[in-house]
């Protein structure tokens, strides 16, 4: 873990540029003392309390249904958005059509749009005098302050990462594959199943990770429109800040943990999928 | 004769009408809908109540607070992603992948856990609670905590704009000004800032966009003091909490008309200036 541990020297010394020490200093500096060792004094917690203390702090009923609404909803929010952002970025990058532009533009809307914003947003349209809480609850579906809304808010707030990672891939695919495969007889739907779409998988599994490591933090969005009941719709996130509230340190922190590890473990899978696609290449 | 004959590798039309209809569907749903109530909801009381909400003394003062925040954090920001840029772009090291890794890690964080990491740290229980009490720093609950969590959940995004735009470009027009016996302040200047100023911008408007609009983070580290420590995101929520939807919606207009000039930029940029920005970005 520590950057400081390892050993910064230019491989060859005959360098002409100046500036490297002083740069790669700061870098190092300002990475160290905003990011590392607050997420070290986060990691260095729990062994003040002991391991027991933390799986104590975790084992709670409601802690637990915590962290299994948010990986839960997360893992779904994830997969629904790679099928959608897989569909979204064929149609961006296949078909031409009036106003292609916009919808482009639009998918980055949730990184542009501040979760709170978008908390209000989903939170009244989903109520059940809502525009679209009214027609669900016709069905007998309730959203709002149900787990359900924290599936909303996570599909919002995770759709730019599926479409943004797959349409460059899709973009860059070479056409010579298709004709090859229509060439042979395949029809397109045979095509785009047995031929473009494993081409595409490292790309839909790096978005599908990234869409689930931001849902699973997401807090802004959610805690508006989940109504926040322990044990049935509130996230883990919203558990830490209500220890926090409560001064309770140890057992915020070690919720915070368990996200942390959460996080840690997403990057090593996207450092692997990637591994993957190049040696597929 | 009229008849089209579709290419081998164009959709057949059922196909198309489907995608593009599922497509358009999903972003209207999920996407639009969310945005345009905004403006209906902030609009609800008409121009004046909106006008009202938007002078609000305790408003005014969230916006003082977030620009001011932003202001802080975006430039510190920027320095430290061409900082990194030049020395990850320009020189080779040992260890070079691992610090890029580390320099995204405040992305797959979540921002609670990124207030969370600062509280055990100033917090009274924390490392440096009790020294700062002697010493009457005020860290949480303040200014400081504020820009903190705002560097934190903004951390990476001028320096992942940078970093593969300038190992793209490599060094050899640094390599020939410097050469010829260009300073190496002088060499960024005309050489590599002229090359990065896009990218830069790019880079710069993410950061400042997130900078504003960030929410879980700042909400554990500010205290949450009406017109003293609320950013414009919590003022949203406490305006939203006690029911004044005008005053909560109107607060998220502004936002979300921010967010709209980010994008309208940022899509200006991608298609004007595709070549100069880092190549994830060109389509």
């Amino acid at each position: 873990m520590s950057a400081v541990g390892l050993k910064f020297a230019p491989l060859k010394s005959q360098h002409v540029l100046p500036g490297f020490r002083l740069s790669l200093g700061f870098t190092i500096f300002y990475l160290t003392s905003l990011v590392l060792i607050p997420l070290l004094a986060l990691m260095l917690r729990p062994f003040e309390l002991g391991l027991d203390g933390v799986w104590e702090a975790i084992s709670t009923p409601r802690v637990l249904a915590s962290l299994r609404l948010s990986f839960g909803m997360a893992l779904a929010a994830a997969i629904i958005d790679s099928v959608f952002g897989l569909i979204i970025a064929w149609v961006l990058v296949r078909y031409r059509f009036p106003g292609r532009a916009i919808l482009d533009a639009l998918i980055d809307l949730p990184f542009a749009l501040p979760t709170a914003v978008a908390g209000i947003a989903l939170s009244t349209l989903y109520a059940p005098s809502g525009w679209l809480g009214g027609i669900l609850a016709e069905y007998g579906i309730k959203v709002a302050y149900t787990p359900w809304g924290v599936l909303i808010a996570m599909v919002f707030i995770s759709l730019p990462f599926t479409v943004r990672t797959v349409q460059p891939v899709l973009a860059e695919l070479g056409k010579d594959v298709e004709e090859a495969a229509a060439t042979l007889g395949a029809t397109r739907v045979q095509t785009i199943s047995r031929v473009m779409l494993p081409m595409l998988y490292p790309a839909i599994l790096t978005g599908c990770a990234m869409a689930f490591a931001r849902a699973v933090g997401e807090y802004g969005s959610i805690i508006f429109l989940a109504g926040n009941l322990p044990g049935i719709s509130e996230i883990a996130p919203l558990l830490i800040v209500i220890k926090l509230e409560e001064f309770n340190y140890a057992g915020a922190a070690a919720i915070g943990v368990v996200m942390l590890a959460t996080s840690f473990v997403m990057l090593l899978a996207l450092n692997a999928i990637q591994s993957w696609a190049a040696r597929r290449r | 004769m009229s008849k089209r004959v579709t290419k081998p590798t164009e959709d057949p039309l059922w196909l198309k009408l489907t995608l593009g209809a599922v497509a358009l569907a999903f972003v209207a749903v999920v996407l639009v809908l969310p945005l345009v109530l905004v403006f209906k909801e902030a609009l609800a009381g008409g121009v004046d109540a909106f006008f009202n909400a938007m002078t609000e003394p305790d408003t005014l003062a969230s916006v003082k607070l977030s620009l001011l925040a932003a202001a802080i954090a975006v430039p510190l920001n920027t320095v430290f992603g061409i900082a990194a840029a030049w020395a990850i772009a320009k020189f080779d090291f040992r260890g070079k992948t691992f610090l890029v890794t580390l320099i995204d890690l405040p992305f797959s964080v979540s921002p609670v856990v990124a207030g969370l990491v600062y509280v055990l740290i100033f917090g009274n229980h924390g490392w440096f609670g009790s020294t700062l009490a002697d010493h009457d720093i005020r860290i949480l609950f303040a200014l400081p905590g504020i820009v903190l969590a705002t560097i934190f959940v903004t951390f990476p995004f001028v320096a992942r704009e940078l970093i593969p735009l300038m190992v793209d470009q490599g060094r050899d027009e640094e390599e020939a000004a410097a050469t010829l016996g260009a300073s190496g302040f002088r060499t960024f200047l005309m050489v590599t800032l002229p090359n990065i100023k896009w990218g830069l911008l790019y880079g710069i408007l993410l950061c400042n966009a997130r900078a504003l609009g960030e929410f879980g983070a700042v909400s554990v580290l500010s205290g949450k003091i009406r017109g003293e420590t609320n950013t414009m995101p919590l003022h949203i929520q406490l305006l939203y909490d006690n029911y004044d939807y005008v005053g909560a919606f109107a607060v998220a207009a502004l936002l979300a008309m921010l967010g709209l000039l980010t994008l309208a930029i940022k899509s200006f940029l991608e298609w004007r200036y595709a070549d100069e920005l880092a190549a994830s970005h060109r389509h």
